[in-house]
């Protein structure tokens, strides 16, 4: 028998400060004046593969469908090329809506999992921590390493072509002052507390 | 015009071929670039996911050093250049996010007033060098070289004002001016993927195929790009793009290689031999190869 399975909520169970909590973060601001025309949805070049369209992502945003946006693949596909946030006829800045709702699913950890992506923007704000540059290459096995090695191995000819075109420095990048980066991004007092592994 | 010269970790890496050419063309057209002391990465797409004050204060630094060198800052990366465009937007719209990140400079001893002008090089060369003046120094124009002008997302949206955001005209200009022949190339602002092309191929190698198949049908020889992800995305997926749906084998240079051969720089200096799918016989084709 197929799996019954509740598909309606009950109001009551909406997260009611979802919408405010986005307006007050930078660029959230004009949430609520969305008309749901859809044009962000068409002209998103990778909204054919998300499970809610841009469109849908904001009209549930604000309705408070907290635990379906933050968990939605939509989140990892956007790929911030603005065309949604130019094309707005409302001046909503849909990138940047995204990226507030990135944060906190990474702060809550509900992302999707087996999806590499939130896992990319964690190595990266770490070695960036670390370097103060980032090293292409190294990111990049390292996240394979940790979600999926049969890809990286399927990147086997990337990289060799890569390395026959002399474009893989196989030395990560290095600042010098590396203490004082350190030093100015932990003076960040609201800072987010990052765990990376 | 003194200019301080951001190249960003990907010019040091996949697309220092963007790097090689750069700078020659604008020793060339008489433009020394001094490149940023210490310059750390400016947190492209990814820090901004993770945490978005430290993410300005990360940008902020190179600003703060920036200002401190003088003159307009150069950033030849897509992702490079919009996150110093958007982190100096921040600090001027967002009081708070300006007093943390002050006081967080600070503590390093630097600060930053927001006076820096941050450019794309597309920007310079058409506005303060001069399309004329590019065109009066080619020795060797890139007669029947039929190239598609590839924007892509991050250059145009949504900060840059210097070119249009629609159908932007700037590479497009530089191109006649050395002589190419500019294929109409309606993609010209699509997204190439970005990292998807790393993290959810499925979806980043459709894209790439859609941008390589456009420029293919238009008649376009090559592709021409102004950023390094662009660039990577479509010369060193063409092996997916041509197992997955067609056979690809698609040129991808940076502008500035283009500029360089017409200004008659040597080749070897142009970082020619970097892609993947080689251009060369093409360029022998139309007789534009030379030492």
């Amino acid at each position: 028998m197929k799996k019954i399975v509740q598909t309606i909520k009950y109001e009551g169970d909406l997260d009611k400060g979802f919408k405010s909590w986005i307006e007050g973060i930078p660029g959230g601001e004009k949430l609520h004046s969305c008309i749901q025309c859809g044009t962000c949805s068409a002209v998103c070049p990778v909204s054919l593969y998300m499970d809610l369209t841009p469109r849908r992502l904001i009209d549930l945003s604000r309705e408070g469908f907290r635990d379906e946006v933050l968990s939605s693949l939509t989140l990892w596909l956007c790929t911030s090329c603005y065309a949604c946030t130019v094309e707005c006829p409302r001046q909503i800045k849909v990138t940047e809506i995204l990226y507030t709702l990135k944060r906190r699913a990474i702060q809550e950890r509900v992302y999707p999992r087996g999806v590499p992506v939130p896992v990319l923007a964690r190595y990266f704000y770490a070695m960036v921590r670390g370097t103060g540059r980032m090293s292409e290459m190294w990111l990049v096995s390292l996240v394979f390493m940790r979600t999926n090695i049969l890809k990286a191995l399927g990147m086997a000819t990337l990289g060799i072509n890569l390395l026959r075109t002399g474009r893989m420095p196989l030395k990560p990048d290095l600042i010098r002052d590396r203490a004082g980066l350190r030093k100015l991004l932990d003076s960040v007092q609201s800072g987010k507390k990052v765990a990376v592994s | 015009m003194k200019y301080s010269y951001f190249p960003g970790c990907s010019l040091k890496g996949t697309g220092r071929a963007y790097e090689e050419s750069l700078l020659p063309v604008f020793k060339a057209l008489g433009v020394d670039m001094t490149e940023l002391d210490d310059w750390n990465c400016c947190g492209a797409t990814a820090y901004m996911s993770v945490d978005e004050v430290k993410a300005a204060a990360l940008a902020g630094r190179n600003l703060a050093l920036a200002e401190k060198a003088g003159g307009d800052l150069m950033a030849p990366c897509a992702a490079c250049y919009l996150v110093l465009m958007k982190t100096q937007k921040r600090l001027e719209e967002y009081p708070a996010v300006r007093g943390e990140v002050g006081h967080a400079l600070g503590q390093v001893g630097l600060s930053y007033e927001g006076k820096v002008k941050v450019r794309h090089p597309l920007d310079i060369l058409v506005n303060d060098i001069g399309v004329e003046v590019i065109s009066k120094k080619v020795v060797k124009p890139l007669k029947g070289l039929k190239v598609a002008p590839y924007y892509g997302c991050q250059i145009v949206r949504p900060y840059a004002t210097f070119d249009n955001q629609e159908n932007p005209q700037t590479m497009d200009k530089l191109l006649r001016a050395v002589g190419a022949e500019v294929v109409d190339y309606p993609m010209k602002t699509k997204c190439c993927g970005g990292s998807l092309t790393g993290t959810l191929p499925e979806v980043g190698v459709s894209l790439v195929h859609g941008l390589l198949r456009e420029a293919s049908r238009r008649g376009a020889d090559v592709i021409s790009t102004v950023c390094p992800l662009c660039q990577f995305n479509l010369d060193c997926f063409q092996d997916r793009v041509s197992s997955n749906y067609e056979k690809s084998a698609m040129p991808v240079v940076y502008i500035t290689q283009l500029l360089g051969l017409a200004l008659g720089l040597p080749m070897k200096e142009l970082g020619l031999h970097r892609g993947v799918v080689s251009v060369e016989p093409i360029l022998a084709q139309r007789e534009l190869l030379h030492v």
